[in-house]
């Protein structure tokens, strides 16, 4: 069912649209966040600033910027997702000639009082723009070879961008959310099995190629992998980091080691204790009860999207609200298994908690089309 | 696009489906995470306990050594120097009141130092280590070691201090580190880690300030294996920072050691550049302060004096200051004159002593007038008139555009703090700074560098150097960095008509060295070094029409804050200009006999390299400079014994 067959009159307007928020996802998202608080307080040494402060600050405007979207009709939305892909695109590249370098890699545009990392804007406008177009594709057509090309050059061209700044965590992402949004819309199982094989036959590849003139990763990205592999071939070097944080980690036990007590997470200097690695502070302070939890809110909030998107009729809606919980989903997923020493350390935050203002905004921002689905349903 | 109803809801039901089963793909997987959660934090929960408590790994930053900073011959200006100091941590120290007080009995703290080490240890937290106290000699350390069993959490602790061996001489130009402030932390976006090290030392003014990304180095970590109660068992890796580099300045430091003597308490300034490449060989700003004071916090009783004192000498005058530049910037009106075409060198005006212009009446120094004067005899003698007519032909945006050319009214950019660009007033800058019309009267106060000119010594000493060589000189503090030679800026030539700037030499020359110059008393008679200069006295008080009917009072006869400020540029040798020098002494009197003297004793201990010969000086001066000689031989003495081995 499309929009247009439903009865515009039966969605709610004006400031009646509140009420037919999902307020209990609200609720969800704002705990999270109220969690991030806590732990930047905390690993700045029970102080406000210079994390917890500007983050809370980051999170009302994220979430006044929330409520203006979910306002907003989603088949506006819908209409402008191409513009906006089209914005991001233009945005990654002008990151790739004229952006900031930091830490080695170019990803940031000096937009004044904003840094603007338009990676981060893309996961959600490919997403917005996959559903768009298969919302458009007659279902038919989906599984068409020339219909499956097209989201794949669509999903491809910003991965080759972000994959060059260089960002693997990000093009990782972008290559899932992509990859799946495909999958939920009904394209062939064999595209996806072929993938599959295809990309098993590319790490062989990865790994035969290393030392050899065509070497396809950079060093960095090798060790990365190698420490992964085993990280206590290197304890001081890039194993560093999994080793702290596992022992942070294991140190917190059941029940942690309580509020602003944890000792590895401060002691040790962990050079990204406020951004990457916060979900150790938090394993070590509240202990397996306090991650689990967090671990719960998340699952929460990805049961509630999905649940939503499956009482959406209308296509663009339930495929955009999957795609988002999706991407979503694979953030706190790369980072809590890199934390755990279950994937390399691909520099991926954990969502809504590691202090950063342009993943919270865009997040947020995700979640307000979210709502908005969900406000301007077909009843 | 419509759809018909049973193909919408076959799409919806695969979605659904599809829908379903990648969520159960994302829950199981979220149970997988649940599950090595449980596995890390429950199941071998005892094992990382274990090695985080018990045999706790801990990373420290190990603070890089700040690099260190050298004259042009490799004399040290800055150093590191080693300095112990006991810190405690207050979880390992248990009840920090009783050990407090058993290590007050076993070394000496005063009461200050210790109220605030405790304060400071009940405040932060309990496994940060908190200096209590710094600087303790070698003994207090065996002291304490030896009763460690009674100090629980307490540890000596090495580590390196800033040093300046050359004291007051390079306050003004390497200026000194301090404790990083937080003011220190907001200005920067994203502060280095090694900063949050409590007492690291952070440049604080000056080339120290400036170059403080290449001086600090980054920090190394070690990983040290502590048992349970926080004492150190072994060092088990370290990967080592990357100390700081070392500078190395232009600036020879006998010559600026010489130069600080000179001045000894007088409030001035002296910049030597070498007209070559534009180094500077020595900038001076007097009186001066010992930077080593302020290491580790400076006490009132040392700082007030400093503050107060209407000397200034916390003030670095060569580059923050800006005076107005009086006659010595009667050389740009010329150029500006020539350049022009206006006037040729050998026009004449006539100066009966005043010149009357819109009503009012501009004096020339010389009440009595100079009767017809042409350049050269204008410059020897200092004529106001003549340059107000010249000024009054050109017009003050020329005159302007051509200081501008000759580095004045510019920011030249050293690594010194607050280096202030002067003032070349032009209409429109009056107009909106002031918010006024701009008058003639200006014009011809601006034509011998009164009214709204402003200058520093430096601009004025590279001016000099300009005029000297007919290059675009652009002055350099550093010389190399981790023994890179630093690139020369400028140096273009400022395509002017050569013989103009001929003339302008001559004339220089002729202030010195003509028995009816203004500077003729200080010349230099050693052949290959003579001096070509102009002097300069610019008034800080207007004279009044009663002060005129009475006489001008003699400055002498003056309060301190309101007599002239006396100023001087040259550069020699006349023939083949290695250095151009500008003198200020601040309220001084005149310029001929306030500053001119100093500049020739400058001048000449420059190009010595040390202490020059006596028969440099005039036959008349030369009992004088001797004695002069002995009592600064004594002021600085390493660098007038190397100075007569090289002479």
């Amino acid at each position: 069912m499309s929009y247009l067959e439903y009865t515009v009159k039966s969605v709610p307007t004006g400031f009646r649209k509140i009420l037919h928020l999902n307020w209990p996802l609200a609720l969800l998202l704002a705990s999270v966040c109220g969690v991030g608080f806590l732990m930047l307080y905390s690993v700045a040494g029970g102080s406000f600033s210079p994390w917890a402060e500007p983050q809370m600050k980051r999170f009302g405007l994220g979430l006044a910027l929330m409520m203006v979207v979910a306002m907003v009709p989603i088949w506006l939305w819908r209409n402008l997702s191409g513009l906006a892909y089209g914005v991001s695109m233009v945005l990654l590249i002008a990151v790739a000639l004229i952006g900031d370098e930091r830490k080695g890699a170019q990803r940031w545009i000096d937009l004044g009082p904003i840094d603007l990392q338009p990676s981060e804007l893309m996961k959600i406008t490919l997403v917005m723009f996959l559903a768009a177009y298969y919302d458009w594709l007659p279902a038919r057509r989906v599984s068409r070879p020339f219909w499956v090309l097209l989201p794949v050059l669509i999903i491809l061209a910003p991965t080759a961008l972000v994959l060059e700044q260089p960002d693997l965590g990000t093009s990782i992402l972008l290559l899932a959310a992509g990859g799946g949004l495909m999958f939920l819309a009904g394209v062939h199982w064999a595209y996806f099995a072929a993938v599959i094989a295809s990309g098993v036959g590319l790490v062989t590849a990865v790994f035969q190629s290393r030392g050899t003139t065509w070497q396809l990763l950079n060093d960095y990205q090798y060790r990365r992998i190698d420490t992964f592999l085993d990280p206590a071939a290197d304890p001081l070097g890039a194993g560093y980091h999994i080793t702290q944080s596992k022992i942070a980690l294991g140190s917190g036990g059941w029940t942690g080691r309580g509020f602003m007590q944890g000792t590895q997470s401060r002691l040790n200097f962990l050079p990204e204790k406020h951004t990457d690695f916060i979900f150790t502070t938090l394993a070590e302070e509240f202990g397996f009860i306090g991650a689990i939890s967090l671990l719960g809110l998340y699952a929460l909030i990805i049961i509630f999207c999905v649940v939503t998107a499956i009482r959406n009729k209308d296509r663009f809606s339930s495929l955009l609200t999957l795609g988002i919980a999706l991407n979503f989903f694979l953030f706190f997923a790369v980072n809590m298994s890199m934390v755990m020493g279950l994937a390399p350390v691909v520099g991926v935050p954990l969502p809504l908690v590691s202090y950063g203002g342009s993943a919270m905004l865009v997040l947020l921002l995700a979640f307000g089309l979210v709502q908005s689905a969900h406000v301007h349903r077909p009843r | 696009m419509r759809r018909n109803r049973a193909e919408n809801d076959a799409n919806h039901a695969k979605l659904t489906r599809r829908a379903a089963l990648l969520g159960g793909v994302q829950l199981l997987f979220m149970g997988g995470l649940a599950a090595r959660m449980r596995y890390l934090q429950v199941d071998q929960a005892d094992q990382f306990r274990l090695l985080a408590e018990e045999n706790r790994i801990n990373i420290r930053l190990i603070p890089p050594a700040r690099g260190e900073i050298f004259d042009r011959n490799g004399v040290r200006l800055a150093e590191n120097v080693p300095s112990y100091r006991i810190v405690i941590v207050r979880e390992d120290a248990g009840d920090v009141d009783a050990v407090m007080a058993r290590l007050s009995q076993i070394i000496d703290i005063d009461l200050e130092t210790y109220e605030r080490a405790l304060e400071e240890l009940k405040r932060s937290a309990p496994f940060l280590p908190v200096t209590v106290v710094e600087g303790v000699s070698w003994d207090e350390v065996s002291k304490v070691s030896v009763n460690a069993p009674a100090l629980p959490g307490v540890t000596p602790e090495v580590g390196l201090t800033r040093v300046y061996p050359r004291g007051s001489d390079f306050a003004h130009v390497v200026g000194r580190v301090g404790r990083v402030s937080q003011k220190d932390l907001d200005a920067l976006e994203n502060p280095d880690q090694v900063l949050r090290i409590p007492r690291f030392q952070i440049g604080k003014i000056n080339v120290e300030a400036r170059a403080e990304d290449v001086l600090r180095g980054s920090a190394g970590t070690k990983q040290v294996e502590v048992n349970a109660t926080g004492r150190v068992m072994r060092e088990l890796a370290r990967r080592e920072g990357q100390s700081g580099a070392d500078l190395q300045l232009t600036i020879d430091s006998d010559l600026q050691r010489y130069v600080q003597a000179r001045l000894g308490d007088e409030s001035a300034a002296v910049v030597v550049i070498d007209c070559e490449n534009g180094d500077l060989a020595a900038i001076a700003s007097a009186p001066s302060y010992d930077p080593n004071l302020f290491i580790g916090g400076i006490s009132s009783a040392n700082y007030d004096p400093l503050l107060n004192s209407k000397y200034r000498p916390l003030v670095n005058k060569t580059v923050q200051g800006a005076y107005p530049p009086g006659s010595t910037f009667k050389m740009l009106t010329a150029m500006a004159a020539l350049e022009e075409g206006i006037v040729g060198p050998d026009e004449t005006v006539y100066c009966p002593g005043h010149l009357e212009v819109a009503d009012r009446r501009f004096h020339c120094w010389k009440r009595a007038g100079h009767g017809w004067v042409d350049l050269e005899n204008s410059l020897k003698q200092s004529c106001d008139v003549y340059y107000y007519d010249l000024a009054l032909k050109v017009g003050i945006e020329k005159i302007s555009a051509m200081a501008k050319r000759f580095g004045l009214g510019v920011r030249h950019d050293l690594a010194l703090s607050s280096v202030n660009s002067g003032l070349t007033p032009t209409k429109e800058w009056k107009r909106t700074a002031r918010g006024a019309d701009w008058v003639i009267g200006d014009t011809v106060n601006a034509s011998i560098g009164q009214g709204f000119m402003l200058a520093s010594p430096l601009q004025l000493a590279v001016m000099s150097a300009r005029i000297a060589t007919g290059r675009e000189v652009s002055p350099r503090l550093i010389k190399s960095v981790d023994g890179v030679e630093q690139p020369l800026n400028g140096g273009a030539a400022l395509d002017m008509d050569e013989n103009n700037l001929r003339k302008m030499r001559r004339a220089m020359y002729e202030v010195v060295n003509n028995r009816r110059g203004t500077a003729y008393r200080s010349r230099i008679i050693g052949e290959g070094m003579r001096m070509a200069g102009k002097t300069g006295t610019s008034q800080v008080r207007n004279i009044t029409a009663a002060e005129r009917a009475r006489g001008v009072t003699r400055n002498a006869d003056l309060p301190w804050e309101r007599r002239d400020h006396a100023l001087f540029v040259a550069f020699a040798p006349y023939d083949k200009p290695r250095y151009a020098i500008s003198v200020l002494v601040e309220h001084g009197g005149g310029g001929s006999t306030a500053a001119a003297p100093i500049a020739r004793d400058v001048m000449l201990q420059a190009m010595a390299g040390g202490e020059p010969p006596l028969d440099a000086y005039p036959k008349g001066d030369r009992a004088r400079i001797k004695k002069q000689q002995e009592r600064l031989r004594d002021l600085q003495p390493e660098a007038a014994i190397k100075g007569r081995d090289q002479a």
